[in-house]
């Protein structure tokens, strides 16, 4: 498979990009956040996703969805970041969509169809402390009855306050199980806090919340695999995402840098800025081919996948984040204010970099990988 | 089956039957890759062997198309016959200036004639070619060149001198920018082709930092050129010339990959030894190896992805100077590396042990990467102005 679009992914971007672009654009944040919405994203907006097919698009086919793959979502997901749009499609249409998938059962049978009709908003509850630790997950999941008691600290679950349903990994007697836990049960809360980059991402509380055993996504203690398999396909999007912001917040600056005059000049013209600006295209091309490759190595199932998505959150984090800080600093004293918009690039890049693993983390994982 | 397994099959045992075990092990030195022409000595039978298999198949340029000396395969077909060559770690059969440079500029501006005449030798490595750009008043400022063609009617007569001309003392024949109008500048400048035996060719090695000298200052007294020995048109060399750049930096991009070490601090680890933990036992030194992993598995993607597009026409036309830099950057930073984790050992210049102080040397020469080819600020003058169109650049 060569590393580019072929013409049914090329015909899908062309599609998506002026859909994103016209009915979501910076605006839309803005006006979302000005308004303080308390949703964390526009229902109307999910809708108009959902006539096009998007969050279903990962969904198999034989569950109502397109049976599309990673690289398809990492179509969306670009636009989406590209436009700073608020949207649970990452973790509805992709990470929960993953996990699922891969678990087959019951609680496939009853979320992927939902999930592909655009009815159902999932949550990942998935951290528990400031930082990304999925091999510490200390919330747990004891016997009790014919089900299961789930007790524990959830952090960072972006839409967790609205979802319909969470996904909830939890230490069970022989390992890591996952469980479906729908938005009504008892002993569930959650605090949404606002972010840096105005999302809304809560604190979850579990307390003593009972589940029935069929609320098992996969097997018990088999919950590893599928957390896995929820983390890759997360990470991967947020890559792509990170991919359009980083894009966006360039494309900014470069057509900045042909409009402002200094010193009877362009500012384009100042060989400094030229080449910093010619190193960040090398950083961001370099991180677009690199989350195309991971997102390739999913859809093909291959085993370097877990590598290579390791490396794209980490090298998408690092071409991003020089985007967005080269993107102010190149803007002056404009770049500073919130009426112009690369501050939004900057805050929205800080948030992707946290978000199921930062740059650190999964540099650490790659020497892991490879044996060191 | 699709029409490409088969072909993998096919490669896998052709591979198979005809790379000799010697050709499957890593290149050490300078010794082990057969550059080809007139006065190369084989290192042993095995290089023999290997070079004449591929150049009967074809496959010393396996895209070229078959009436040059190449196989014949679409981009694909190339692909997958690297990948199978990776796969055993078979050595390349024949590296030289006439594949990576000259040959695509002949395949893209050669007549019929030029093209069957010249690639021919190229593919089946009996001629070398070096090239003659870099002047010592013209560097990065190329156009700017002086060395001369006087008309003669049927010839030219060349006077002037180039520098920096590597492996000039070793090459057969030389393409060479001549500057054939002194009144236009980037319109007065014409691609030659002739032999370094032709009279009045002198060259003169420069010894470099790493203390070997593949490269000469190379004269040229009233050589005389056949009007018929030059690619294109003549007062248009500047575009055979751009063109040939454009493969040349595609080509030393190729060093950012790495070849075959997997991950430094993976090769790193067994030496340092590990902590209790199993890590790489510097937490320091951990950090920048594996930052630099993560780089250099993104730059392999993006070769890949670069190779896909720039052989089917998809990929802008300046991208390999963007290929150029960051690939060139990234050696450097990998021999820095090395050096680091080889510690004193890294330092010794000629010990048996050091096999002659080949990390050392080899530190030093990747230097030159980001020089040689066009140095990194022209590869960010030339993004600037061609891929993100900034004014003045
Ligand atoms: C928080 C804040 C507080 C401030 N407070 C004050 C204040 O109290 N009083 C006051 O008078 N001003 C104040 N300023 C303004 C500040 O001094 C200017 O923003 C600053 O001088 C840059 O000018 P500019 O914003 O017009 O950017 P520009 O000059 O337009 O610069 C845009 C970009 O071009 C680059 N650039 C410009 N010229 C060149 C060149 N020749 N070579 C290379 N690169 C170049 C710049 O480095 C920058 O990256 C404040 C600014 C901020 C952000
Ligand atoms: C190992 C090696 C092998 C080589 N092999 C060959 C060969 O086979 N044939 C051949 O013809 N040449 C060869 N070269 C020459 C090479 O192409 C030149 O060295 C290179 O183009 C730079 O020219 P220069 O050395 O004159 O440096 P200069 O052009 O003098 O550059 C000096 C410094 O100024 C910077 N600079 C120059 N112009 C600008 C600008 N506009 N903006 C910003 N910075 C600028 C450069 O980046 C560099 O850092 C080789 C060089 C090396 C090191």
């Amino acid at each position: 498979m060569p590393l580019y679009h072929n013409d049914d992914q090329a015909m899908l971007k062309d599609s998506v990009a002026p859909f994103v672009a016209e009915q979501a654009p910076v605006s839309h944040l803005r006006k979302l956040r000005d308004s303080a919405d308390a949703t964390g994203f526009s229902r109307d907006l999910w809708a108009q996703f959902t006539e096009m097919g998007l969050p279903g698009m990962l969904v198999p086919e034989a569950h109502g969805g397109l049976g599309m793959g990673h690289m398809e979502a990492g179509i969306v997901l670009e636009e989406i970041g590209r436009n700073l749009t608020p949207s649970p499609f990452l973790s509805t249409g992709v990470g929960a969509v993953a996990a699922l998938a891969k678990a087959g059962g019951t609680q496939a049978g009853r979320w992927l169809p939902a999930i592909a009709s655009g009815e159902a908003i999932v949550a990942l509850a998935i951290d528990e402390g400031a930082k990304h630790r999925p091999d510490r997950i200390a919330t747990t999941a004891t016997r009790a009855g014919n089900g299961f008691r789930l007790d524990g600290k959830k952090s960072f679950v972006l839409h967790g306050h609205v979802a319909d349903v969470s996904i909830v990994a939890a230490k069970s007697d022989g390992g890591i199980t996952l469980f479906a836990v729908p938005k009504d049960a008892k002993g569930l809360t959650a605090d949404p806090r606002r972010l840096v980059d105005s999302s809304l991402a809560s604190h979850v509380t579990l307390d003593g919340v009972e589940v029935d055993a069929d609320a098992v996504i996969g097997e018990v203690d088999a919950g590893g695999e599928i957390l896995d398999a929820l983390l890759a396909a997360t990470r991967t999007g947020a890559a792509a995402e990170m991919v359009g912001v980083g894009q966006g917040a360039m494309d900014m600056t470069v057509n900045y840098l042909k409009e402002r005059k200094q010193f009877g000049k362009l500012i384009g013209e100042f060989q400094s800025l030229q080449h910093r600006a010619a190193h960040l295209y090398g950083e961001m091309e370099v991180a677009r081919a690199t989350v195309m490759k991971a997102q390739q190595l999913l859809d093909e199932g291959s085993e370097g996948a877990k590598l290579m998505v390791s490396v794209a959150k980490a090298k998408a984090g690092r071409a991003a984040n020089l985007a967005v800080r080269e993107g102010v600093q190149m803007h002056g004293g404009i770049g500073m204010t919130d009426e112009y918009d690369i501050g939004l690039y900057m805050k929205r890049d800080r948030a992707l970099a946290e978000y199921m693993g930062d740059v650190h983390y999964h540099i650490d994982q790659v020497a892991r990988m490879n044996g060191y | 089956m699709s029409e490409l397994d088969a072909f993998r099959t096919e490669v896998r045992e052709w591979l198979e039957a005809n790379c000799p075990a010697e050709m499957r092990e890593p290149i050490r030195d300078e010794g082990d890759v057969c550059w080809g022409g007139r006065n190369f000595k084989f290192k042993n039978e095995a290089q023999k062997a290997w070079l004449e298999a591929c150049v009967a198949k074809g496959y010393t340029v396996p895209d070229w198309p078959k009436p040059y000396g190449g196989a014949g395969l679409t981009p694909e077909q190339t692909k997958i016959l690297k990948q199978e060559m990776k796969r055993i770690k078979a050595r390349s059969p024949l590296d030289s200036f006439g594949i990576w440079m000259l040959g695509p500029a002949l395949l893209q501006f050669g007549t019929e004639e030029q093209k069957v005449q010249y690639l021919n030798p190229i593919a089946r490595g009996e001629i070398r070619w070096c090239q003659g750009y870099s002047e010592p008043g013209s560097g990065s400022d190329l156009v700017s060149l002086q060395t001369f063609g006087e008309d003669k009617g049927d010839h030219w007569v060349v006077n002037g001198s180039k520098i920096w001309t590597s492996y000039a003392d070793k090459a057969d024949w030389i393409f060479c920018l001549v500057r054939t109008d002194k009144t236009n500048k980037y319109q007065g400048i014409t691609f030659m082709l002739f032999d370094m035996e032709s009279k009045g060719v002198t060259t003169k090695p420069i010894l470099l930092i790493s203390g070997n000298s593949p490269f000469c200052e190379t004269f040229f007294d009233d050589v005389e050129v056949p009007k018929t020995q030059y690619v294109g048109e003549i007062n248009r060399g500047w575009d055979v010339a751009k063109y040939l750049l454009g493969h040349e930096r595609e080509m030393i991009s190729g060093g950012g990959a790495g070849g075959d070490m997997v991950s430094i601090g993976g090769a790193f680890a067994k030496a340092f030894g590990k902590n209790a933990a199993g890590e790489l036992d510097d937490p320091i030194l951990r950090a920048e190896m594996a930052a630099f992993d993560v780089d250099v598995f993104a730059y392999r993607a993006m070769g890949e992805r670069f190779m896909d597009m720039w052989k089917t026409g998809r990929a802008h036309p300046a991208s390999s100077n963007m290929m150029k830099y960051v690939g060139t950057e990234l050696n450097k930073r990998r021999h820095e590396l090395v050096m680091s984790g080889g510690g004193s050992e890294a330092l010794e210049w000629d010990s048996e042990e050091s096999k002659g102080g080949a990390r050392a040397r080899g530190w030093l020469r990747t230097k030159a990467n980001s020089i040689e080819g066009g140095t990194s600020e022209v590869m960010l003058n030339v993004i600037a102005k061609r891929i993100l169109d900034l004014p003045g650049a």
